[in-house]
């Protein structure tokens, strides 16, 4: 992925934070890049890490309940 | 007048003869599985945690008692009056002297009648294939939503989110709450699974769940609507109806069965602690993958520049000054290498004209004697008692005269000779 078109860290999930590192992991396992793109993708992957553990830190269970019109739309076309 | 029969048929004793009533019971196939149905009366509760009751219709009656291990588990409100179904196996007791149904097994009338329809529905589903496990869909290991289908207001509720918030508190919960028994259950249901689903941002699991109750509490989870929405589901569904015992129709069709809704939960998402273990251990290998790549790159840069060294001219002019400077250092070694051989040796042959100048045995203590004229006395030889000689000293010298004069004697030259023999042997 372009370096334009990386989210900001701050607004990644914690699933999609640690997807990215999963990812740059494997990235630089199979096909490590040149140096330059190696640094950019291992302080990209710190900082998805520091995300994932913030969210952990910080994490409280979020509950919504289905409002009535939500649940409506569970009948039609049924 | 009657005679006494010749050999009486013997007689059996009471416990004989109910013991052998006992075996033939025991001995009937039929009656020992049977389901026997009738009203409940003379319903008795021991300390000993027994059951004792009788079931009758309206010609007949029939004692029964239920073993206390049994008699825990049973899960319908048993009273008076109450039409039921028992299952056991009928036998005799001896003391008593009679007949009983040992029941393990109550169900409310009318129970049997609804487990026929659930054994036929089940039949019809799996033929179907609803059940087949080649439709079961992994579980997300660690999912970003999690719908909830259950009531609003029931224990299973809370013990799902008191799970959640203990295992995975990142998890976002949709609940979508329904009626989980009577009559407009299964509809509702139907639409909490299909509204979940339909969300925008739809949950990637779906927990069905709903606390234990009686067969008949459970029967929405056998509604066929409601199988087939879960089959039908997007999302994986996991179900957590009732208790461990229960196997609903639900159950069958679900991508994974958990006994309870607090166990739907857990197999619903990862333990928080393996997930930062699991972080911990992305973040350990990133650091020592980069490691490795910064090493590698450092040694390669090494070698390059080492390469590029040895290719350039600048090296080579390096080297040459080098080289230049090895060899003026090699030349300026050799001579003063040269020099101090010469000084060695110019200082060695110095001690060596010390220890020839006389003056050097002198101050050893030595004396050299002359006669007037100059000439050294080496021997006795020609000296006269009365000549008068020169003994030099250090530091100045004494005029002196011969007063006497002593030959080296036999014994003195003998000693001499002997220590020159010894010093040959050595």
């Amino acid at each position: 992925m372009p370096k334009s078109e990386k989210t900001p860290v701050e607004k990644l999930s914690y699933e999609q934070a640690f997807a990215e590192l999963e990812e740059i992991i494997r990235t630089l396992e199979s096909e490590p890049p040149a140096l330059e793109e190696t640094l950019a993708l291992y302080e990209r992957g710190q900082a998805l890490a520091q995300r994932c553990t913030a969210l952990l830190d910080g994490a409280e269970l979020k509950v919504r309940q289905l409002s009535g019109e939500e649940l409506a739309a569970g009948e039609e076309g049924k | 007048m009657d005679q006494l029969p010749l050999f009486q048929p013997p007689s059996l004793s009471v416990t004989e003869i109910t013991r052998y009533l006992r075996q033939l019971l025991e001995s009937d196939e039929i009656l020992q599985d049977v389901w026997v149905q009738g009203e409940v009366s003379n319903l008795a509760r021991p300390a000993s945690g027994h059951l004792y009751f009788t079931l009758k219709d309206s010609t007949a009656a029939l004692k029964c008692v239920m073993w206390r291990p049994q008699a825990q588990r049973l899960r319908i409100p048993l009273q008076n009056g109450a039409l039921i179904e028992a299952h056991g196996a009928i036998s005799l007791y001896e003391q008593g002297g009679q007949y009983q149904l040992y029941a393990d097994t109550l169900r409310l009338a009318g129970e049997g009648a609804l487990y026929q329809e659930f054994l036929r529905l089940k039949a019809r589903l799996e033929a179907e294939g609803l059940f087949d496990e080649l439709r079961k869909r992994p579980i997300p290991e660690s999912p970003q939503r999690i719908g909830i289908v259950t009531s609003a207001t029931g224990a299973a509720l809370q013990d799902i989110l008191n799970t959640l918030r203990r295992r995975y508190p990142l998890v976002e919960v949709l609940v979508a709450a329904c009626a989980v028994q009577g009559a407009e259950a299964p509809a509702e249901i139907v639409r909490a699974i299909l509204a979940l689903n339909r969300m925008p941002e739809p949950p990637q699991t779906l927990i069905i769940a709903r606390g234990g109750g009686s067969l008949e509490d459970l029967w929405a989870f056998n509604d066929e609507a409601v199988v087939r929405a879960i089959a039908n589901s997007e999302a994986p569904v996991i179900t957590g109806v009732g208790h461990e015992t229960d196997f609903t129709l639900a159950d069958f069709a679900a991508d994974l069965r958990a006994p309870t809704p607090t166990a739907a939960a857990e197999l619903a998402t990862p333990d928080i602690n393996e997930t930062r273990l699991t972080l911990a251990g992305a973040a350990g290998l990133l650091k020592s993958l980069v490691d490795d790549t910064l090493q590698q790159v450092q040694d390669n840069n090494r070698r390059a520049q080492q390469d590029l060294l040895r290719a350039s001219p600048l090296w080579r002019i390096q080297n040459g000054h080098q080289r230049m400077d090895a060899l003026a250092e090699r030349s300026h070694l050799a001579v003063v290498h040269a020099l101090d051989i010469r000084r060695l040796r110019f200082t060695g042959v110095m001690h060596r004209l010390e220890a020839l100048n006389p003056q050097a045995v002198l101050q050893r203590g030595y004396a050299l004697v002359t006669l007037p004229d100059g000439r050294l006395i080496r021997s006795v030889e020609g000296i006269q008692v009365g000549d008068r000689v020169r003994v030099s000293l250090a530091d100045g010298s004494l005029e002196t005269k011969v007063e006497k004069i002593n030959k080296e004697t036999a014994r003195l030259k003998a000693a001499a000779e002997t220590g020159r023999k010894k010093d040959a042997k050595k």
